[in-house]
């Protein structure tokens, strides 16, 4: 595709059928150097992201949830090319990212949408600028810019007419998370990326940008990636969801699957923390002690065997893979593993891996 | 209960900018010994300027306070320098959001918490640090000896909470302020910092006001609940009360919009509009602009609050339309 071409025009989405994942990563792995010689002297890396692996549907939701650290804010600036992953690939619809499929044409598929709404707009630019700054750099006139500009305005919920002319500092927080959603739909993406995008709003506006992207989803056919900590948002927004612990994928499957039985230990403890809502069934006891371990010198084995109640010796020998399981889960717990070792592990059954 | 904790009308405007900024207007509140009560809101809503208030923490020619605040007998108000900086953690005490901020970046913890107990103690430097190696075991810190010796970049996010919450308790308050203090925190961490601080609330019997825009925080932490909005207080009753049976349509809204409660694939029940601009509030009811409920009267009177069931008590003239 040239750079000149109307970015609104159809370009054939859904090349590889609705079979085809919109988005498939396999293996990405992202580490960051820790400068000067601190306590783990040099040459030491935060393992932000090790080997993930995972496909993203056409017109899903797709959850990642985790604590600080286990590398969910990472993989999104991954896949958005923000930041040029070590090692992986991406097949975006069938086609490579960075081979088949450049970066140029690949970007204006995928959006993004920050938590920060004030630092993610240009204090310069008024709402309508910003919302058709990306448009007009992929080739669209300016006056069909605009045009498209307020059309997005009406569609957040925002009365052009009031609104095109102000700026950010003008806007409450609510208002600004729009703008930036209508601006990553600028480019008509098929894949959006909302990384912690309500988390910082009110709770009756958080309620209120909910309602608007599954509006915005429906109309616009659209595909997201929804990072967040707030697992109860989640569970009501997501399809699927994808639990990752320590730059890796503690368990991945369909949401009701996930929520309703966890297979990953971790999985379970994540949702017991959540606060009850319950004055009569308040938490008695925490269900893991300390904080998460660090990046930089990941414990071995399975990553999670530090903190896990049911750790057993073998845990903190063997890396649990991600293994497929009834219930359209996936989970990487040597307890979920046929033969692993593990006292709890089901026997094998057959030769299947 | 004996009250800890008694504010009486209590207003804030802070003057600093282009306008006046009403922040806190008209709030009474009070706290008995032992009691945790929750402060909920929105941003913007005055819980944390309520709560700074107590501790008389907001900038004296910047802002005007008029009211009462009277902690275990004394009016806040009327306190010299002296006798402020002796209330300060010696009565009163606070734990903040961002531990990181709130402690010495170029101190050690330890010495920190020494410091504080020689301020308002006499007692040797030895003697401090024991009692400082005892705080840091009361809120389970792991090998607390070497742990005192480390600065707070060294630690990790729940660990620097839990030395704060040591440095608060470190002389002995009778009442802890916590401003969002869990806010910050992974979920995982956040239920062991509640746990704890509710274990140490049974513990030394502390009375706490705990600033939260997060329902199921203070459901965790709290015996009663007041809800703020637009600084005032709109409705006040025990948790149960509150959040069985809210009657303040904001309180009914903001519970109404939980994502908890909903299904998938639903649309969330919305407040609608945004909370207000608190240099320019609409006369009578703040809320009122985004009330279903609204009357032509929501405009011309602020509702008081006023009893709706047993210590449960809510400013709106239309309850009768929310039992």
């Amino acid at each position: 595709m040239i750079i000149g071409e109307p970015a609104h025009l159809p370009d054939g989405p859904d090349r590889g059928g609705p079979a085809q994942p919109l988005l498939s990563v396999r293996d990405l792995v992202k580490h960051f150097p820790v400068k000067g010689k601190g306590l783990f002297g040099k040459g030491a890396v935060v393992r932000a992201v090790d080997g993930v692996s995972f496909d993203i549907r056409k017109g899903e939701t797709l959850g990642v949830v985790g604590e600080s650290g286990c590398g969910k804010s990472t993989t999104a600036r991954l896949l958005m090319h923000l930041i040029k992953a070590d090692s992986g690939e991406m097949v975006f619809d069938g086609e490579k990212v960075g081979a088949d499929l450049d970066l140029t044409a690949y970007r204006r598929q995928v959006q993004m949408v920050f938590q920060d709404s004030y630092a993610s707009l240009n204090p310069r630019l008024t709402i309508e600028e910003s919302i058709a700054y990306g448009p007009q750099v992929h080739g669209v006139s300016a006056a069909k810019a605009r045009a498209k500009a307020h059309d997005l305005l009406a569609r957040v919920g925002l009365e052009p007419g009031r609104f095109a002319g102000r700026y950010p500092h003008e806007l409450s927080g609510g208002q600004r998370q729009r703008i930036n959603i209508a601006r990553a739909l600028a480019l008509e993406p098929r894949l959006v990326i909302l990384d912690e995008a309500v988390s910082a709003l009110d709770k009756s506006v958080e309620a209120q940008v909910l309602n608007l992207l599954q509006d915005l989803k429906d109309e616009f056919g659209l595909t997201y990636v929804f990072i967040s900590h707030d697992l109860n948002v989640v569970k009501f927004i997501v399809d699927r969801v994808m639990v990752m612990y320590l730059g890796k994928v503690a368990e991945i499957g369909e949401g009701p699957a996930v929520f309703g039985a966890p297979r990953h230990p971790y999985t379970a403890a994540l949702l017991a923390s959540m606060p009850k809502m319950d004055p009569d069934a308040r938490s008695a006891e925490a269900p893991l002690t300390g904080d998460p371990p660090n990046p930089i010198n990941p414990p071995s084995g399975c990553r999670f065997h530090t903190r896990c109640a049911l750790a057993e010796p073998v845990c903190s020998v063997q890396e649990p893979p991600l293994a497929a399981m009834e219930g359209l889960q996936e989970a990487a717990c040597l307890m979920a593993l046929p033969g692993s070792g593990h006292s709890r592990a089901p026997a094998p059954v057959e030769a299947a891996a | 209960m004996t009250e800890a904790v008694a504010i009486e009308n209590l207003s804030v405007t802070f003057t600093g900018g282009s306008k006046p900024v009403r922040a806190v207007d008209g709030v009474s509140l009070s706290l008995g010994q032992g009691e945790v009560l929750a402060l909920l809101g929105e941003s913007g809503s005055g819980k944390s300027v309520t709560l700074r208030s107590l501790l008389r923490l907001h900038p004296p020619k910047r802002s005007r306070m008029t009211g009462s605040i009277r902690v275990a007998g004394r009016d806040v108000l009327e306190l010299s320098p002296g006798e402020l900086a002796d209330f300060r953690g010696g009565v009163v005490s606070m734990i903040f959001q961002e531990p990181m901020l709130a402690l010495d970046p170029v101190y050690t913890v330890g010495a920190q918490i020494t410091e504080a107990i020689r301020r308002h103690e006499k007692i040797s430097a030895a003697d401090a640090r024991k009692r400082a190696l005892a705080l840091f075991e009361r809120v389970r810190i792991p090998s607390p000896d070497r742990r005192l010796d480390a600065y707070p970049h060294e630690m990790s996010g729940g660990m620097r909470q839990r030395a704060m919450i040591a440095l608060a308790l470190a002389c002995r308050p009778s009442v802890l302020l916590a401003d969002e203090p869990t806010t910050a925190l992974d979920a995982t961490v956040q239920i062991q910092i509640l746990l704890l601080l509710r274990e140490l609330q049974r513990e030394l019997g502390l009375s706490i006001i705990f600033v939260t825009h997060d329902i199921g925080v203070a459901v965790e932490i709290a015996d009663r609940i007041a809800v703020m909005y637009a600084g005032r207080v709109v409705e006040s009753g025990s948790v149960r009360d509150v959040i069985r049976g809210p009657r303040h349509p904001y309180t009914r809204g903001l519970l109404a919009s939980r994502v908890e409660r909903a299904q998938k694939g639903d649309r969330l029940e919305t407040i609608p509009g945004s909370p207000p601009d608190l240099t320019a509030l609409p006369p009578g009811c703040a809320f009122a602009p985004r009330c279903s409920l609204a009357a032509p009267q929501c405009r011309e009177i602020v509702p008081p609050l006023a009893e709706v069931g047993p210590a449960h008590t809510a400013a709106c003239i239309r309850v009768a339309e929310t039992v």
